[in-house]
């Protein structure tokens, strides 16, 4: 017996098209280098030339929102960690900030303070993976490297930080776990000072590159309107040129104390959005050496009761700006310890439904380019 | 002339011995002391210097310095399993690797890698000098194209016939530039052989490099394109299909798959290290003050030459992102055949004009 899902994804794709002799449909994935895990793409392509691109998903489907229900709210900080598993510090930040806003926590500054240097720290790691997985698609081997180099240096301040290095678990509804060790803000203030020279390193390779160039701009335009009508966030919207961004309109944590742009690009091409995270990772290297001038001096953890439960048919929705765009989560509560429900707003799987529009018309090779742009982990798209 | 050499010579006579006995030994040794080991080092030398360009280390554990890993390389790709897709043409899908292979090997006849012999009872540093050497070359090395076209096809793979197509429209755009930029010294030295060539550069008393500059680069361009190095991999691009014509492929096939682009590589760096490099000859071939380099013999120079282009394939891979297909097309098509013929015309009026006609 066929199942019905996968016979009516079949149908609704034959009936919208019409069949040509020359078209041939192309399955990319899921098992594919450049697919970034386990994202299968339905190709009916004219030659090279994609006429339809259909996203299927799941295929890393671990029932996350369903896990939260089954468990406590302080437990589900973990199951935060493996959903965009490049980036767990923003996810965690993400969770815990809706769970105190549903429980009615107030954070210490302390807390603050080190919670947006992990989640700055982290938008750079996501955003140094983004880059070398991007360059490396379009063909340029050597950005890869440099990126891990530093990459590898931010994971090791979170080792030292909290013992783990790419599920974190990082942070506590109501403050953190621990306060930072002994010697902490010495080795980050040492990242912080060497980083934007490497930043010009990965520039001096692509950005001026002609080749680079040639496969990036003009491909896979989004303009402003489109992007806001697909729900699109983060990066990808910015560079459509629209500067939302949520540090600066809704400022949580520590934003609303430091200074930095939200840069925008232009034309909405993938050139663009290459520059738009280029520039935030300088950005965030910005708001973390400040987060470090201004730490204060405290508790790290609020005051809170000992079983956390939320009031009858309380209902919360918390978003950030993590490296990919807005992740969220809206938890509704019905008194017990347990959520009643949590629902994941998940910037990559809203940012993926804009592939088919991105890559209407142009070659595989864009392909690449185009899911390397939208920047996605499967992790958090099948959550 | 080695000793045990002279004895074969004795005991065979003069004819046998320049016809039969030298040319097998020649081919024997090139082979085995020189491709080979030329190819299967390559592959050591881009892992490393791809290493130091990419602050890592590149293969360190398998002998010192890691120097025996080509080696295991080789052992582990012959031992393995050579396995056939099951709906592939099975007899298109064996000769696909050697159709790659054999060609680039057998050019290697006709290149001079060191000065012809003086005198009777020396050897000359070639197997032969045919005098449509340069033909010999274009002709063979389109044959390899062949290869990738029939392996793409022979898979039964999506991504594999994609890379097949693509290499068939890349080479054949790519070969005609080629073909032109080679007519620049042609012109020059007016000869196909490519002994003849290079001792045309030494009368000339510059290395063809100087007046045929455009001629060179489009040479180096074009030759990238060739054997399907970075910028211009597109038939094997592993980010976009799988890898290419070579998807389906694994084991020894595999390997000669690899061992034929190498070898290429190698054949376009020899190939253009004789016709713009001066081959053999030393740097300034005619200036007397700098005698004291000919000290240096000629295939060391040659080895040399072929090296800088050798690093420069390799440096590129370690720098440029890679083209698309369309932007491939236009740069072949609308950039480079335009400038080689450019350059043809350009050369074949300055030679008029300097010699007024009186050929």
């Amino acid at each position: 017996m066929t199942a019905p899902f996968a016979q009516s994804f079949d149908d609704g794709l034959s009936d919208s098209l019409l069949h040509r002799e020359e078209e041939m449909e192309l399955n990319f994935g899921p098992q594919h280098p450049a697919t970034h895990g386990v994202l299968r793409l339905k190709l009916k392509v004219d030659g090279e030339r994609i006429i339809h691109c259909y996203p299927i998903i799941g295929y890393l489907h671990r029932g996350t929102e369903k896990l939260f229900e089954l468990h406590p709210f302080f437990q589900n900080v973990p199951h935060t960690d493996r959903m965009d598993y490049v980036a767990a510090a923003t996810n965690n930040l993400a969770y815990v900030g809706a769970v105190e806003k549903l429980v009615g926590l107030v954070v210490p500054p302390r807390a603050r303070y080190i919670r947006t240097v992990l989640a700055e720290l982290q938008r750079i790691s996501s955003h140094l993976l983004w880059l070398a997985t991007h360059a490396i698609d379009i063909g340029a081997m050597t950005p890869f490297f440099y990126c891990f180099r530093e990459r590898e240096l931010i994971l090791d301040l979170f080792e030292q930080y909290c013992g783990a290095r790419l599920t974190l678990n990082c942070m506590r509804p109501g403050g953190l776990p621990h306060d930072l060790p002994v010697g902490w803000t010495e080795t980050c203030r040492a990242f912080v000072e060497a980083f934007p020279s490497k930043v010009d390193e990965y520039e001096g390779l692509l950005t001026e590159n002609r080749i680079w160039k040639k496969r990036t701009i003009g491909v896979g335009v989004l303009d402003a309107e489109t992007a806001i009508d697909y729900g699109v966030t983060g990066p990808m919207l910015r560079g459509s040129g629209v500067k939302w961004d949520l540090r600066k309109a809704l400022p949580y944590e520590a934003y609303g104390a430091v200074e930095f742009e939200v840069p925008v690009g232009k034309n909405g091409d993938t050139y663009d959005r290459y520059l738009v995270r280029m520039e935030e990772m300088r950005q965030a290297n910005r708001i973390i050496a400040q987060c470090l001038d201004k730490l204060p001096e405290g508790p790290i953890m609020a005051k809170r009761p000992r079983v956390m439960k939320a009031a009858k048919e309380a209902e919360v929705y918390h978003g950030i700006e993590g490296p990919k765009g807005e992740i969220g989560f809206y938890i509704v509560g019905d008194g017990t310890p347990n959520p009643y429900r949590c629902h994941v707003r998940p910037p990559s799987f809203i940012n993926l439904q804009s592939l088919p529009e991105l890559t209407k018309g142009q070659l595989i090779a864009d392909l690449v380019a185009l899911i390397g742009t939208t920047d996605i982990v499967l992790g958090e798209v099948d959550r | 002339m080695p000793g045990f050499l002279e004895s074969i010579r004795h005991a065979v006579g003069d004819t046998l011995f320049y016809w039969a006995v030298s040319p097998a030994i020649k081919i024997l040794v090139l082979l085995f002391l020189f491709i080979l080991p030329l190819i299967t080092y390559l592959t050591y030398a881009e892992r490393k210097v791809l290493g130091w360009m990419q602050v890592r280390r590149g293969p360190n554990r398998v002998g010192p310095w890691g120097l025996l890993q080509p080696i295991a390389d080789v052992m582990k790709l012959l031992v393995k399993e050579d396995t056939t897709p099951s709906r592939a043409v099975k007899w298109a899908f064996i000769l696909a690797p050697c159709l790659v292979v054999g060609p680039a090997f057998v050019i290697f006849s006709v290149i001079p890698i060191g000065p012809p012999a003086g005198e009777l009872g020396k050897l000359s540093w070639f197997i032969t000098d045919v005098n449509t050497g340069l033909l010999f070359i274009i002709a063979l090395a389109t044959i390899g194209v062949y290869g990738l076209i029939i392996g793409g096809w022979a898979s039964n793979s999506k991504f594999s016939l994609m890379g097949g197509l693509r290499s068939a429209a890349q080479m054949i755009s790519y070969e005609v530039p080629q073909g032109l930029a080679l007519v620049g010294p042609l012109m020059l030295a007016g000869t196909l052989s490519l002994v003849g060539i290079v001792e045309a550069q030494k009368k000339a008393g510059w290395w063809y490099i100087v007046p045929q500059i455009v001629a060179f680069f489009i040479y180096l361009v074009a030759g990238v394109a060739e054997t399907n190095r970075n910028p211009f991999d597109l038939p094997e691009a592993e980010s976009e299909l799988v890898a290419g014509f070579h998807t389906e492929y694994s084991g020894m096939r595999f390997a000669l798959f690899f061992l034929g682009e190498y070898a290429n590589m190698i054949v376009i760096s020899a190939v253009a290290t004789t016709l713009f490099l001066g081959g053999w000859l030393r740097p300034f071939p005619n200036v007397v003050a700098l005698a004291v380099l000919d000290w240096v013999p000629g295939p060391i120079w040659f080895f040399l030459k072929m090296a800088i282009f050798l690093f420069a394939y390799i440096w590129f891979r370690g720098t440029f992102p890679r083209y698309r297909f369309d932007q491939l097309m236009d740069l072949g098509w609308k950039w480079m055949i335009p400038l080689a013929l450019a350059n043809i015309f350009l050369t074949g009026l300055v030679k008029l004009m300097l010699l007024g006609g009186s050929r």
